[in-house]
């Protein structure tokens, strides 16, 4: 259907500037996934290639064409708001069909096409109603469907499933799914919820105060972050963040000591690192294990059992918290000491600017 | 919440004192009307009813022409200043710039200038362009009169519609046109009405500009009224008659548009 390609895009407000230069490329079909903390400039962002806010400066170009300068009508793309802003004087049919009538789609055509939409949505029951008579997941299909009705050339959601409980938000997140499958359609997906961007995306960027973090297939970025940022982003639960020194660096690895002098030896390229040098060393949860042989000692001070995976918080010598999760039911109870032992994999080390160092190891999902 | 009895007795007695109050003239107009004009200076309830004043203004001037000439430049001037206003209050909602707020000050300011301070260039103006006693000279001075307050209205109606849902629009397709007319028209209509409703009150009972511009052919029913106060001295019973002739259509009429009026006017244009 259509490409999307976004050109150190820029926004201001006044003097503030909100976006920051983000260049990007959407292929056909793909499914796009902008993600970041509250304020970063997603919807912003969303809402400059929907042509509802100006662009200040760069190039948008859909399909190859430029379209700055289009109006929202003209460039043929459709938006699900995260209030939905369904026509409340209309029908759901009327709602569903607004756009074809603005485009003169005879009527019987016009029909068919939201009878179409409707029964993807299962929305055949409440055609007559309006909006106010609808619950909240029917109005979020409902504003789904006005959508797809329109075929548009590429479809824009800003986090529209954040006004929904966790349990309508999970099936939603499936028909979503599946609904990308169905049409066929390229989509840009805003939400600040790494489990959604995760499950949903071809593809993921992380944005942060108005700038692209990282751009990647969502186990490209819980694997192989390339910064701080994103590697405590994305994930959950969060990595485990622990400052460590630069002990030596060897062509396995870099060897970095904990503050209280345990010594790991993490998988990465030494780059440019020094001994002596401060960094962070990161470990994702499922990284750690235990392990009575383990090289880092402490004490458990919480276990949260939720059936299948155990989740065990535990203080390591250092002071310092980590999380560990386990697969199964772990009956290890609080305040038990424990010992435990690194995934090398898992590690990820970064220097003081935040920057990873390179893996050496190849991982088998992530590109 | 449930009042208690003495409480909900307070609120009735005051309510219709209040209401006794301000009706008051008007029931005693409507009554002089039906009076003798021997009746009608004496101060006594006592009388026998008659139609005979209102016999006499009848058969004096062309009630049906005035009442006409009332309709066409009341509405005339609402339909034009609602034509005007609409897409004004729809850009300063909407897309508001800096100056968005003054210039709104600055239209309610017009309406603290005295007419009369105007009454002279207007006067000539209108002389120039032959606009006097014409009935499109009133329709456009009543549509400017009252613009102020029509946009103002309208202003406060629309910044109740959530931007969303017109820009859900655009998204859609629509451009200005269909965005005014298919979503902003309708889900602002118990407003828009209200505006509309009281503009034509407005125009109704307007007398000092038809008194000015007006003589003879395009003459509202304010001038009938005023027709019967001056040269003779004053026939209290007639004077009556006539005004009551002139106020009642638009009576009835904000008899059977108080509901639409009240909603408009206090929950706002859209829930
Ligand atoms: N009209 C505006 N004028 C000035 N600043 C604005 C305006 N709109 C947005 N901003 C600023 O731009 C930044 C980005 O806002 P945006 O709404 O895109 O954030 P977001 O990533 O969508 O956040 P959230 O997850 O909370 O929706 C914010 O810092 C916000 O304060
Ligand atoms: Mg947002």
């Amino acid at each position: 259907m259509a490409t999307l390609t976004l050109r150190d895009l820029r926004k201001n407000y006044g003097p503030m500037e909100v976006i920051k230069g983000v260049s990007l490329d959407v292929a056909d079909r793909e499914l796009v996934v902008f993600v970041g903390p509250s304020g970063c400039g997603k919807s912003t962002l969303l809402r400059m290639i929907a042509g509802l806010e100006a662009i200040t400066a760069g190039e948008l170009q859909i399909d190859g064409q430029r379209v700055n300068e289009l109006g929202p009508a003209d460039r043929g793309l459709a938006m699900v708001f995260q209030s939905y802003a369904l026509y409340p004087h209309m029908t759901v049919r009327q709602n569903m069909g607004f756009a074809l009538r603005l485009a003169r789609v005879p009527r019987a055509e016009r029909d068919r096409k939201v009878d179409e939409a409707a029964r993807i949505l299962q929305l055949e029951p409440y055609l007559d109603r309006r909006p106010k008579d609808l619950s909240g997941g029917q109005r979020q299909r409902v504003a789904i469907g006005r959508a797809i009705v329109r075929q548009p050339r590429v479809f824009l959601f800003d986090e529209p499933l954040s006004n929904l409980d966790a349990a309508l938000r999970g099936q939603m997140r499936i028909e979503l799914s599946r609904l990308h499958e169905e049409l066929n359609a390229t989509m840009i997906y805003v939400t600040h919820d790494q489990v959604e961007a995760m499950t949903l995306a071809d593809k993921i960027v992380v944005l942060q105060a108005g700038r692209v973090e990282q751009v990647g297939s969502p186990l490209d970025l819980y694997h192989r972050p390339e910064n701080l940022f994103v590697a405590g982003f994305i994930g959950s639960p969060q990595m485990n963040m622990l400052p460590a020194t630069v002990q030596e660096a060897g062509p396995s690895g870099l060897a970095v000591a904990l503050a209280s002098g345990t010594r790991i030896v993490a998988p990465v390229a030494a780059g440019s690192a020094n001994q002596g040098d401060s960094v962070t060393l990161g470990i994702r949860p499922e990284g750690l294990r235990l392990d009575p042989d383990g090289p880092i000692g402490g004490e458990v001070r919480l276990a949260e059992r939720l059936g299948g995976l155990t989740l065990l918080h535990v203080t390591i010598e250092d002071g310092r918290q980590v999380t560990v999760q386990i697969e199964g039911s772990d009956l290890t109870r609080p305040h038990e000491t424990v010992r435990l032992s690194v995934n090398p994999v898992a590690c990820h080390v970064f220097d003081q600017s935040g920057r990873a160092f390179t893996h050496l190891l190849k991982h088998s999902l992530a590109a | 919440m449930q009042d208690s009895l003495l409480q909900r007795v307070t609120t009735a007695i005051t309510g219709w004192a209040v209401a006794l109050l301000l009706f008051f003239p008007i029931g005693w107009m409507v009554l002089t009307s039906f009076k003798t004009e021997g009746d009608a200076v004496k101060s006594s309830l006592a009388f026998t009813p008659t139609l005979a004043s209102y016999g006499e203004v009848l058969a004096r001037a062309d009630y049906l022409s005035f009442a006409l000439n009332s309709v066409v430049v009341s509405v005339g001037g609402t339909v034009l200043a609602l034509l005007f206003a609409i897409p004004a209050a729809y850009s300063m909602a909407f897309h508001p710039t800096a100056r968005t707020r003054g210039t709104l000050l600055w239209m309610l300011s017009t309406k603290m200038l005295p007419p009369v301070g105007v009454l002279v260039p207007i006067y000539l103006l209108f002389r120039t362009a032959g606009l006097l006693d014409s009935r499109i000279g009133l329709v456009l001075i009543y549509a400017l009169m009252n613009l102020p307050i029509v946009v103002w209205m309208l202003f406060t109606f629309y910044k109740e519609v959530p931007n969303d849902i017109l820009e859900a629009g655009r998204m859609d397709g629509a451009r200005v046109f269909s965005e005014v007319w298919h979503l902003l028209l309708p889900l602002t209509m118990p407003g828009v009405a209200s505006t509309g409703l009281l503009s034509l009150i407005l125009c109704w009972n307007e007398a000092f500009w038809s008194l000015n511009l007006t003589s003879a052919g395009a003459a509202p029913l304010t001038t009938f009224i005023a027709s019967f106060s001056s040269p003779e001295g004053l026939f209290f019973a007639k004077l009556s008659a006539a005004s009551t002739m002139a106020v009642a259509p638009i009576l009835v009429f904000g008899w059977f548009s108080q509901r639409q009026l009240v909603r408009g006017l206090t929950f706002g244009a859209v829930k």
